[in-house]
């Protein structure tokens, strides 16, 4: 009974991660040039899907997300709408297009797609749904044309975040990405971090694992690496208003990293001296995570304590992570035993703080 | 692993409980030292090729350290050696003052990233018959890891065979930054071998991998390649679970040395939580994941995590579900050692300490 009387009282549940999907790369020939279009049909290049999350793979998709048989989950608005934004009362859901721009080598045709996908983003889903927003896919191969792409669009109000993946080129700290920082920071975009990414380097620093259940459980090293390059190499002196949201990063990991960074800047610090004060200290500030998957301990309480041991009840944003199948039911998507006062701060207020709702 | 009672005695330090060290340094002075211990061809070689490994400088290495070699600053020995060379400088400062029962040493002389894995195996013979000779036999409290060239699984276990009856050798030693993750098939004979002898294998800190340290390449600084550490040794636990190792091998122990502990409760969530939805994938697990880290693996303290209150680290240690798996380490000589006097807080549970002191080690051991 008191369950659903917190239910009722959810008014306005901000979703942080939310994947549409585009359903094949006709569906983007409206938005490239004629060259790019010709270049994209010559070349036989049918789809960018990336293999994150393999269909036959039930992390991938929640039953029943499929809109039709073999259509891709978050293909379809007409079905997100029903199994998003109605059943949780959603105010606001932030999507993200995890479609392999980030990983082609020619960075012209990256270029070429990230605008594409992103007009489609503005004409098929923005335009469509005023509760949706979206994140700008940019070529993170080379920062200065995704900086440009921030321009080309940033202004849309639509747009809340420029989208990153975790694995990347390089670490993110690294003054090679600056731009993206200071075009996000001009529009006042949170830059967001999501699983996925290229490949060049091994998802693991000690090689290239067997298994799918190595690989996602992993990502959430490659975050806590980002994590420690952004701090270190001093984006957030740089660009003091700039908000990183990890997103489908797990984030029961984060006290222990702030211990282990603390300490080393405590040893270490003249190497970095930028980093004015607690590694964990800039975290709180700047770097904010989204719910699911929730890595979740074995009892409700545990979790508590986590999120007491992060020293900051303001770090956790709600996400639903459709359409991958972390939970089963609705309710489940919450952890259990939340005080109300937390979990309105996860279901809307923090997201309204970090995206400036 | 079943407990051990502890006899007290007596010791000069505050705290008065026994204590075994699971990671001190011994130091090849120089790569002449080991002449003596290889053959001449291997001896020539070193002299007209000397060490080739992932990075690409004579002296230098990529991530420079924060102060000379990475050590204490009282820790260089008087006769000018470098830290962790001289055994007698190492009685004087470590094993006397701390009353220590038992130490053991984990040479870091890189033997397994050399390129060529004849040299590697060369090189692992001599660095195991120089420990024997320059620090187990003058020494009855230290005992030693087994140096492998664990690149090339057939010579590592060759290495093993050889020198595993020594009764200083108690654990086989690997480097977080191996080339392929640990739990890969082309590492298992290694571990047969290390079964049949008795002996766990340890994974201890260390940089200068062939791998990027993360999974998007090099960081800048070296601040960033120690904290990022402790995401190789969370990889090496998940390579070495999913791939079932601990199903093919029944009898195997590992130990986690320096690479941090309170990210481990939260893996074990994280891969509990994905074998769920995964399992059909590793179908040949049958437990779940965090039930094979908590019976086959221990990890070190050092360098503990410091969170701001004591009730987060003891927390913590709750939450590994075990009480048996962190054993005490000192990381003598290097920075950012661990006084057993001051790395605990003094409210910290003696029952707790007793069993991180001493208890645990013995049982992981098989100390008598």
């Amino acid at each position: 009974m008191e369950k659903d009387l917190a239910v009722k009282t959810r008014t306005g549940v901000i979703d942080c991660d939310v994947h549409h999907a585009v359903p094949s790369m006709a569906a983007l020939y409206p938005y490239l040039s004629e060259r790019w279009r010709d270049y994209v049909k010559e070349h036989n290049i049918k789809s960018l899907e990336p293999n994150y999350y393999p269909r036959g793979n039930p992390l991938s998709a929640r039953p029943g997300s499929e809109p039709s048989p073999g259509a891709l989950p978050g293909s379809d608005l007409g079905l997100l709408q029903r199994q998003v934004l109605e059943p949780w009362s959603v105010q606001y859901a932030i999507l993200h297009c995890l479609y392999g721009v980030q990983m082609i080598h020619n960075e012209d045709l990256a270029a070429q797609l990230a605008q594409a996908v992103n007009d489609w983003q503005v004409a098929e889903w923005l335009e469509k749904d005023s509760r949706l927003r979206a994140s700008i896919v940019v070529p993170s191969q080379n920062p200065l044309r995704a900086a440009e792409e921030i321009h080309r669009v940033g202004k849309h109000p639509g747009f809340v975040q420029v989208l990153l993946l975790v694995r990347s080129e390089k670490p993110y700290g690294k003054r090679y990405y600056w731009p993206i920082y200071e075009a996000a920071e001009q529009y006042g975009l949170t830059v967001g971090i999501h699983a996925g990414g290229v490949t060049g380097y091994p998802i693991m620093p000690v090689g290239w694992p067997s298994h799918y259940i190595e690989d996602y459980v992993s990502h959430a090293q490659a975050f806590q690496s980002q994590l420690i390059s952004l701090v270190s190499e001093g984006v957030f002196v740089k660009f003091p208003r700039l908000r990183v949201v990890m997103m489908e990063s797990g984030f029961t990991w984060v006290p222990s990293l702030m211990w282990r960074f603390d300490k080393n800047w405590k040893g270490l610090r003249r190497e970095i001296p930028w980093v004015d004060r607690l590694p964990s200290e800039v975290m709180r500030d700047h770097i904010r995570f989204t719910l699911q998957p929730l890595d979740e301990p074995p009892k409700p309480e545990i979790l508590l304590k986590v999120i007491e041991q992060m020293g900051s009840d303001e770090m956790l944003l709600f996400s639903s992570d459709y359409p991958h199948w972390h939970y089963d039911e609705r309710e489940e998507a919450l952890p259990a035993g939340l005080p109300v006062d937390l979990e309105r701060k996860i279901l809307f207020e923090n997201a309204r703080a970090v995206y400036r709702f | 692993m079943s407990e051990v009672k502890v006899e007290t005695k007596g010791s000069k330090r505050k705290t008065g409980l026994p204590f075994i060290d699971c990671d001190i340094h011994n130091e090849v002075p120089s790569p002449d030292a080991l002449k003596p211990y290889l053959s001449q061809r291997w001896r020539q070689y070193m002299e007209m090729v000397g060490t080739r490994t992932y990075h690409g400088f004579a002296q230098h290495i990529p991530y420079p350290k924060g102060n000379a070699g990475g050590t204490r600053q009282d820790a260089w020995p008087p006769n000018g050696g470098i830290p962790g060379s001289d055994l007698n400088f190492m009685r004087k400062q470590l094993l006397d003052p701390l009353n220590m029962e038992i130490g053991i040493l984990n040479c870091l002389y890189r033997v397994a990233e050399q390129l060529n894995d004849e040299f590697s195996a060369a090189l692992a013979r001599a660095v195991n018959d120089w420990q024997m000779e320059e620090w187990l036999d003058k020494e009855p409290r230290l005992r030693a890891s087994i140096v492998i060239p664990y690149e090339n699984a057939e010579f590592a276990v060759e290495e093993i065979n050889r020198v595993a009856s020594h009764p200083g050798f108690v654990q086989v030693l690997f480097l977080p930054r191996t080339r392929e993750p640990l739990g890969r098939r082309r590492y298992w004979k290694i571990y047969e071998a290390a079964e049949n002898h008795g002996l766990p294998i340890v994974i201890h800190f260390a940089g200068l991998g062939g791998n990027a340290i993360t999974s998007h390449g090099f960081p800048s600084y070296y601040i960033e390649d120690h904290t990022t550490m402790a995401q190789a040794f969370q990889s090496q636990v998940i390579s070495m679970v999913c791939e079932g190792v601990f199903e093919r091998f029944p009898g195997l122990r590992v130990a986690l040395l320096e690479g941090g502990f309170a990210w481990l409760p939260s893996l074990m969530w994280r891969l509990d939580q994905q074998w769920k939805r995964l399992h059909a994938e590793v179908p040949f697990l049958k437990r779940k994941p965090s039930e094979y880290i908590r019976e086959h693996m221990r990890v070190t303290t050092q360098p503990m995590e410091e969170p701001p209150k004591l009730e987060y680290l003891l927390q913590v240690i709750e939450w590994l579900g075990s009480n048996e798996m962190l054993m005490f380490s000192t990381d003598y000589p290097h920075w950012d050692y661990d006084s057993p006097e001051l790395a605990f807080p003094a409210k910290f549970p003696i029952e707790l300490k007793k069993k991180i002191f001493y208890d645990n080690a013995r049982a992981f051991y098989r100390f008598k």
